[in-house]
């Protein structure tokens, strides 16, 4: 048996409403500037990515956030460690507002919050031996050095099951699946209470991407931590999540808990969009009806006015073409943005 | 019954690389029927595209080889005709889709020069015709204002649309088969659902049989007739789809179904992952490849690879095990079924 590191308090029950959130989203814009000119850089418009969104993360649950590409979902998760500074909104962790935090204080902070990412090939530093790529966070947040620091590193390598002799391996002896495991451990290795994970399993085989999910819970559990879960797989998404926001245009248009997002849509666009996914039965797919969407999802550029969602939803009425609905919770932590509904 | 189209016979496919041979198809046989929908289906690197680029004969060669092997399509075998002959079929009575609508289209040159190309080359069309007929192809993929798009590049459109004009391409001779190779797998959800949609409805329109590429089971559930499920270069299983699904008798088939989320499902705590990797194709074990993973592995999978068997109505698969994959599976697939999104309320 190994030892646990720093051994942490089981995750409350995260269903439980006087729970007080890990981390509060209000009202987060983020918008990337497109400029013209060479010399004298000059702001033409506005790729509105993130477009005011506020939600709750609660500790130990797993918040899964879907849409297409393009909505805006990674930029969120970015948004929220403030690998990107917000445009305007505020994100409270831990009592702080990370938006207003800088420099030494906000790097602190970081040893709470980590981040595991879409794509194992890019992002572990091919230069970099496994045991360095690991113990890297450890030296910035001097949490270890030396001796301490290798045993951590193989503690963790076999916390993601992997053989702690591969310590002085590089990243391109590993397959994919191994890959996003050093990714999680590098991770972990600061303790955080809290990890985004940017579709850690997107880029997997099938057979690969179930190893990942189960390490993903097994970990939860054992270390208590929150997730905020970013995909676009919608089966995924429902396996592993306890709550689920829909993004859709640079905005949540929905968000609940993952059985009754499933079992009881209420915004148009998560009804398609559940209705798209196919499933592995084809008795099923037989009697299935499509809800087909037409045409694409407009730039974030030029959003359209009103509700972002009327140039393709079945449903919208005239008032849609002019007003944008508000946020409003239909009872029961059901959270949508729709006048329709 | 319908008319056999495709005949592919102890198909193999090698690659001499710097670390040795790499073994990618490894003796595949399978026929396909007269507008018969095929799925084949494996993760990357089980062959399934180098299979069909060896039938459209586009693997380069070398380091490309095909030791053995026979693709008989319309009482032709493809691997014998010339480089001149082969053009004939390619693009005319069989057609492949790629799967990066990003990179498969030429972006200097408009999307109606694309299409008319193959429309002048194969069926002799004047310009005036073959622009004529690109327009009312585009219009079938359901592309909006399709003669002014005529007019536009690749990067005019987005992903889905491309993908579609991509489709339009390989339908514009009305070829007898149409190869997809994953055409929705780099696209979005809604997307897909469009172009699967499409393929159904152009399916039955113009009854052409269709080898549909891809990694999805769910995909694939709701648009084949028949599955082909491979792994390292074999052919593992093969049944009617609705058989496949029901009575999934290949650990590796029933592995895949256990590592898949599904929607219909509830909150499950645990998946059954197949563990550990696939195995080297440059060198491949003696024995059954999947054994390093296979929970119901015995000696004389270490021994003998397993040919493909029958073990029911048009239903055959390459395990020694198959009776003890038959009586121990529901345990991996235990499912609770819970209403779907989609599905018609009664």
């Amino acid at each position: 048996m190994q030892a646990q590191p720093q051994t942490k308090l089981p995750p409350p029950a995260a269903s439980a409403n006087d729970t007080k959130p890990i981390l509060q989203v209000k009202d987060l814009k983020k918008y990337f500037p497109i400029t013209q000119g060479i010399l004298f850089q000059k702001k033409v418009a506005d790729v509105k990515a993130v477009d005011g969104i506020t939600f709750d993360v609660l500790p130990g649950e797993t918040l899964g956030l879907v849409g297409e590409s393009g909505c805006g979902k990674s930029t969120t998760g970015r948004t929220i460690l403030q690998l990107y500074r917000p445009t305007e909104g505020s994100v409270i962790f831990e009592n702080k507002d990370l938006a207003q935090l800088k420099g030494e204080d906000l790097r602190k902070m970081r040893s709470n919050m980590q981040m595991i990412f879409q794509d194992p090939y890019a992002s572990l530093n091919p230069r970099m031996t496994v045991g360095d790529i690991i113990a890297e966070p450890l030296e910035v947040h001097n949490i270890a050095k030396g001796k301490e620091k290798k045993e951590r590193v193989q503690e963790l390598l076999q916390i993601v099951n992997l053989n702690p002799y591969f310590i002085n391996r590089y990243p391109h002896e590993f397959s994919g699946g191994q890959r996003q495991r050093i990714g999680i451990a590098r991770a972990l290795a600061v303790n955080p209470d809290f990890i985004v994970c940017d579709e850690p399993i997107s880029a997997l085989d099938v057979s690969i991407q179930a190893q990942i999910i189960n390490l993903l819970g097994e970990l939860q559990e054992r270390f208590g931590l929150t997730y905020l879960f970013i995909a676009h797989d919608l089966s995924v998404v429902r396996h592993i999540s306890d709550r689920v926001a829909v993004m859709y245009l640079g905005k949540i248009v929905e968000l609940t808990d993952s059985k009754a997002l499933y079992a009881n849509p209420l915004h148009p666009y998560t009804r398609a969009l559940l209705s798209a996914v196919p499933i592995p039965d084809p008795v099923i797919e037989e009697k299935r009806e499509r809800i087909i969407l037409v045409g694409d999802v407009p730039s974030p550029v030029n959003p359209p006015k009103g509700c972002r969602f009327h140039t393709r939803c079945p449903l919208a009425i005239p008032i849609c073409k002019e007003v944008a609905p508000e946020w409003r919770e239909v009872g029961n932590g059901h959270f949508v943005e729709c006048h329709v509904v | 019954m319908s008319n056999t189209l495709l005949d592919v016979r102890n198909l193999r496919t090698e690659f001499a690389t710097q670390d040795g041979i790499v073994h990618a198809v490894n003796g595949v046989s399978f026929v396909l029927e007269e507008g018969e929908t095929l799925g084949l289906v494996g993760e990357s690197g089980s062959g399934k595209s180098v299979s069909m680029l060896t039938v459209m004969r586009l693997i380069p060669m070398p380091p490309g080889r095909i030791p053995s092997g026979e693709v008989i399509f319309q009482g032709n075998d493809l691997l014998k005709l010339s480089a001149e002959e082969m053009r004939q079929i390619r693009g005319n009575k069989i057609a492949m889709v790629f799967q990066d609508p990003m990179t498969s289209l030429n972006p200097v040159l408009t999307i109606g020069t694309q299409i008319t190309e193959a429309l002048e080359l194969h069926m002799g069309m004047n310009n005036e015709q073959a622009r004529k007929r690109a327009a009312e192809l585009l219009k079938m993929v359901n592309i909006p204002e399709a003669e002014r798009r005529l007019d536009d590049y690749p990067h005019q459109f987005s992903g889905g649309m491309r993908q579609r004009v991509m489709i339009a391409i390989g339908l514009s001779c009305s070829p007898q088969l149409l190869i997809a190779d994953e055409p929705t797998t780099a696209l979005d959800v809604t997307i897909q659902a469009q172009i699967t949609d499409i393929v159904k409805r152009l399916k039955r329109e113009l009854g052409m049989a269709i080898i549909w590429i891809t990694h999805d089971l769910g995909v694939i559930a709701g648009l084949a007739d028949r599955i082909n499920v491979m792994y390292s270069g074999y052919i593992v299983e093969t049944a009617p789809t609705k058989e496949l699904f029901a009575n999934p008798l290949h650990p590796y088939t029933v592995g895949l179904l256990g590592s898949i989320p599904r929607l219909d499902e509830g909150k499950r705590e645990k998946l059954t992952p197949i563990e550990g990797l696939p195995p080297d194709l440059v060198n491949l074990p003696v024995g059954c490849p999947f054994y390093d993973r296979c929970r119901f592995r015995t000696e004389k999978c270490l021994q003998e690879n397993p040919p493909l068997m029958s073990v029911g109505v048009k239903h055959w698969s390459a395990c020694w095990n198959y009776e003890d994959v038959r009586q121990q599976r529901d345990a991996i697939l235990k499912r609770t079924a819970l209403p779907v999104a989609g599905t018609p309320q009664s």
